[in-house]
């Protein structure tokens, strides 16, 4: 045990200097407000809606949390929500084991069982203890509520409705106290680290236990803090949180639109694209989290998921619901590269696209930045009419010839011409118009003959576990990952290979690093929202003549 | 228009909105040009927009003859029953000044605020719908209305500002629930009943005021900013319980549409992108009938649109570039194939506001709506000989039919008009070259 405590330390004193970054106000995503209420409510409450998506910022949707606004119709969203749950909560199948208490009559107020309710509830729902005041506002209003409805638990219901659209619980605030560990800095407080540790590794508000750990100072102290969490990365929740930040990272809001052109592919329905989604995301749980396997491996393994859906676009016998499956060992499907969710979201509705893949490949796996295309864009070469291009190999060759393309599709197309044994929508095919395909290619000076040569030069690629801790810490924390993190992030790295690449240890590292829960309050917590009608940078006489010159 | 009263103008006072809500409905009461409602109060005039993505061929799409009676070249031949009711402008610019020109970015952003973007994740100030909301939004169950055609919940032109933007309906059903499900005020209803639930629901509304006020001294400058958005937004659900609180006035042309119980088909496919279009738009148009809102949004396609033609190997962005030029015909078949499509539906929107009769005349009297796209020619994303549409006169303010040609001024002209239309005191409009303080004098009646 002391020996332990010893490592820990000195594990601590190898973390670099960091300065904190700042504190947030997060609106809630759809997912953890769903979450949230299902932890709180239980599985029963049943909620269609889905709220604005955030803006994806700096690789993640979840740094958009601490930007995004909310619009008068998202207050309706909002509002509609809150309405429908609160009467779920409040109707007859329900109230008896979701209200704690029954009232003496059930068409008048009750405070003292309104206090039970609103004071057990509006602390999971709202993330703290609520003062004897908050409690007395909400129980003389449910009472009000209730005299004036002639029912109990209508009045309930109008008041726990209001709760639901406070700002309590819609954003997430944090706040900061002076860290008594080290001087002149600062950490979030008690309250504020419960709840962005369970909403890092939950994706929901914090459980009562979490909360007494914060309200009774444990959080503070390091043996605390540890023992919350590895209890909540041993909880069933982690799954939820895992599968949160991956349909974040691998940009998985593409399937909420996603459809193909069904006369190219008559085998990809809305049933494939859901299920395409759900295969990526058990297969990352199953290997990360249930067999805690090396991160770098999902990219090589040939276990997954198979559902009835998927079976014809892998050209398989169709299972009985999702069963676990096992491509032979000489198979092409091998790691997430090959699987329908990077295959058919990074394509064309009616044909692959190298590029697309390619691209995908170094932003979303390994955080590279592939600038986007000139305007002026010479197609000359994919215009010439009389030409014929087979394969797509031969199609973006002419990217490669172009001085003005190929500095970026030397980039993307090398990795995504790899993936030519896949369709559009993943099948896979060893020719294109009757000509083999040619899959070979190299990953930053890696060569390889086919996509499982593609799939180990990426698994070996050191990008591609730092990308990860790069993108796991900004979510965490909800910041993008600043210039000055660079030690940060490679302490963060170094203790992720030292720990064999698994990734609750990667989660542990993070949140009980000194830099997850230190923060700089003077830092500005937003980026500024643009003035009304602000001028933009005035133009210079000379540029003016330039622009005139080009005919602007 | 029809529950204006002392009342409320006194009320907008209070909440520190008098300038905004409360005079330009006085203006609208000045402005007899529109035939009045049964209770004597004028026709309330509505702001819309529409867009589409990736332009157009010039070739085959700008009419040889300007004014009234234009001709339509076969890429704008579908427009033919809606000529009278339109005006096509071209030959308009972008100006993206010192800025890059960013691909299917940079020129919707300048049509609709004014402005051009220095990246893309930058809207440069709220767009032109949202300021005309401000204006004119503020006495009906929704401020505005915003939806696409696409089924992508993250295709909208419309933006409180950089971080917020008017996310829209996607799913005909979700806005069929909206608009017409068991919260619509029928004004037509023989009974009117208010019903108590809404009355708590308001009264308890005030404690969530109280916390966000408390809690916005507890952010700093940017998030506050942000809280007051959502304050914003709980004065606008505040709003909303008041008016179901009270009688609506009846409306002759409003009906409640026929249920919808299940969306069309997902798909990007340009059949099934016309199918949601011709929902949200018939859903739209009644709401708009029945004074549910005066400002909307419809997007036909984002601008970086990926419809497909089914069968065909490229979608709609895609194609504008790679496809051949067919030398014979002078352009890219199958593109200008999508931009038809586009202007079928084009037609179908400014068709839907004739089918509701409204005063002696039909909806299309009371309403301007401005329609613009991403790029002149999407080939080579040029940001010059840009083609944008009006539709409909602004309860007399506006003449229908014309074909004018900007001479390569600034597309914000058309704006800038549109702002003045709807009495947003702005001496100009846009910013460096964008700025204008002239309208499109030839479509003022």
């Amino acid at each position: 045990m002391t020996a332990a405590l010893m490592l820990a330390g000195c594990s601590k004193s190898n973390e670099p200097e960091t300065s904190g970054g700042p504190l947030h106000l997060r609106l809630i995503s759809t997912e953890q407000y769903l979450h949230t209420l299902a932890y709180v409510f239980g599985p029963s409450i049943s909620l269609e809606l889905k709220f604005p998506p955030m803006r994806r910022t700096n690789g993640l949707l979840a740094n958009g949390a601490a930007l995004a606004g909310v619009t008068t119709s998202q207050m309706e969203q909002y509002q509609r929500a809150a309405s429908s749950v609160a009467a779920q909560v409040v109707d007859e199948d329900r109230r008896n084991y979701l209200i704690p208490c029954t009232p003496a009559a059930p068409d008048k107020a009750d405070d003292a069982c309104a206090k039970q309710f609103f004071s057990q509830t509006g602390r999971l729902l709202q993330r703290h203890t609520l003062s004897d005041a908050e409690v007395g506002a909400y129980v003389q209003q449910a009472g009000e509520a209730a005299n004036q409805l002639k029912d109990f638990y209508a009045g309930l219901g109008m008041v726990l409705e209001s709760m639901l659209i406070s700002p309590e619980v819609l954003f997430i605030v944090e706040k900061s106290e002076a860290d008594p560990d080290n001087q002149g800095k600062q950490r979030l407080d008690a309250l504020s680290m419960a709840s962005r540790l369970s909403f890092f590794l939950w994706d929901a508000a914090p459980d009562d236990e979490l909360l007494k750990a914060a309200e009774s100072g444990e959080l503070n102290n390091r043996k605390g803090l540890k023992r919350e969490v590895d209890r909540m990365l041993a909880s069933p929740r982690l799954e939820a949180g895992v599968r949160a930040f991956f349909d974040d990272m691998f940009a998985f809001d593409t399937f909420d639109s996603l459809s193909k052109d069904a006369t190219v592919y008559p085998f990809f329905t809305g049933a494939t694209v859901a299920d395409a989604r759900e295969q990526t995301l058990r297969t990352v749980v199953d290997h990360l989290i249930h067999k805690n396997l090396d991160y770098r491996d999902l990219f090589t393994t040939r276990s997954t998921f198979m559902s009835p859906a998927l079976a014809p676009l892998y050209q398989l016998p169709a299972s009985q619901g999702w069963t676990p499956y096992e491509f032979p060992e000489n198979s092409p499907r091998q790691g997430l590269l090959t699987q329908v969710s990077f295959l058919a979201t990074h394509s064309h509705p009616g044909r692959s696209s190298p590029t697309l893949r390619g691209k995908a490949l170094r932003e979303l796996l390994l955080c590279q930045v592939v600038p986007p295309p000139p305007p002026n864009v010479d197609f000359s070469a994919l215009n010439n009419p009389d030409a014929h291009y087979p394969t797509q190999r031969d199609r973006v060759a002419a990217h490669l010839n172009a001085p003005t393309c190929a500095g970026c599709h030397r980039i993307t197309d090398p990795t995504g011409l790899a993936l030519e044994n896949f369709d559009g929508a993943g099948r896979f095919r060893s020719e294109e118009n009757g000509v083999a395909i040619d899959a070979s290619g190299d990953l930053d000076g890696k060569p390889f003959e086919n996509i499982t040569g593609l799939s180990k030069a990426l698994h070996d690629n050191p990008g591609l576990p730092n990308c990860l801790v790069n993108r796991v810490y900004s979510y965490g924390s909800g910041t993008a990952v600043k210039p000055t993190d660079r030690q940060l992030m490679q302490y963060f790295g170094e203790e992720f290979a030292a720990d064999g690449y698994k990734m609750p240890d990667l989660l542990r590292t993070i949140v009980l690093s000194t830099a997850f829960s230190r923060v700089d309050p003077t830092q500005r917590t937003t980026l500024p929202a643009p003035k009304k009608d602000e001028p933009a940078p005035q133009i210079t006489q000379n540029q003016q003549s330039t622009l005139s010159q080009n005919g602007l | 228009m029809n529950n204006l009263s002392r009342r409320r103008v006194l009320r907008g006072m209070l909440n520190g909105t008098a300038v905004t809500v409360g005079l330009p409905l006085l203006n609208c009461f000045l402005n007899n040009n529109g035939t009045a409602l049964a209770s004597g109060a004028p026709m309330p005039v509505r702001f819309g927009t529409w867009g589409w993505g990736l332009g157009m061929n010039k070739a085959i799409f700008v009419p040889k003859k300007l004014g009234l009676g234009f001709d339509l070249p076969e890429e704008i031949a579908a427009l033919a029953p809606v000529r009278q009711h339109i005006n096509l402008i071209t030959n308009s610019t972008y100006f993206r000044d010192n800025y890059q020109n960013l691909c299917h970015y940079t020129g919707w952003v300048i049509a609709r605020t004014g402005s051009a973007p220095k990246d893309t994740r930058d809207i440069p100030g709220e767009t032109i719908d949202v300021t005309i909301a401000n204006q004119i939004g503020g006495s009906t169950r929704f401020k505005s209305l915003t939806a696409t055609a696409t089924g992508d919940v993250r295709n909208t032109y419309s933006y409180e500002n950089s971080n917020t933007p008017n996310s829209p309906e996607w799913s005909p059903l979700q806005f069929y629930t909206r608009l017409f499900g068991p919260d619509f005020p029928d004004p037509n209803a023989k009974e009117f009943k208010p019903d108590p639930r809404v009355m708590v629901r308001k009264s308890v509304l005030s404690g969530v005021k109280d916390q966000t006020n408390s809690l916005m001294k507890q952010v700093g400058a940017e998030d506050r900013q942000r809280l007051d958005q959502y304050f914003t937004g709980l004065r606008h659900l505040e709003q909303q319980f008041d008016q179901r609180l009270q009688k609506p006035e009846p409306i002759a042309a409003c009906h409640r549409p026929g249920e919808i119980k299940v969306d069309p088909a997902m798909g990007q496919e340009a059949e099934a992108v016309a199918v949601r279009h011709r929902m949200m738009t018939d859903l739209l148009v009644m709401a708009l009938a029945c004074d549910q809102t005066r400002v909307f949004n419809m997007a036909y396609t984002n601008a970086n649109c990926s419809t497909i033609k089914p069968g065909y190997e490229k979608p709609h962005h895609t194609t504008t570039h790679e496809e051949p030029v067919d030398m014979s015909l002078g352009y890219q078949p199958t593109a200008s194939w999508f931009t038809r499509r586009a202007l079928e539906s084009w037609a179908y929107f400014v068709d839907a506001f004739t089918k509701i009769k409204e005063g002696d005349g039909t909806l299309l009297d009371n309403v301007f709506v401005y329609a613009t796209t991403d790029h002149g020619y999407a080939r080579t994303h040029s940001l010059d000989g840009i083609p944008m549409f009006t539709a409909g006169r602004a309860g007399g303010k506006v003449k229908s039919g014309y074909h004018i040609d900007l001479g390569a001024t600034a597309t914000t002209r058309v704006g800038y008009t549109a702002l003045r239309l709807f009495g947003v005191d702005k001496p100009s409009w846009g910013v460096n070259s964008n700025n204008t303080n002239k309208e499109v004098s030839e479509i003022l009646a």
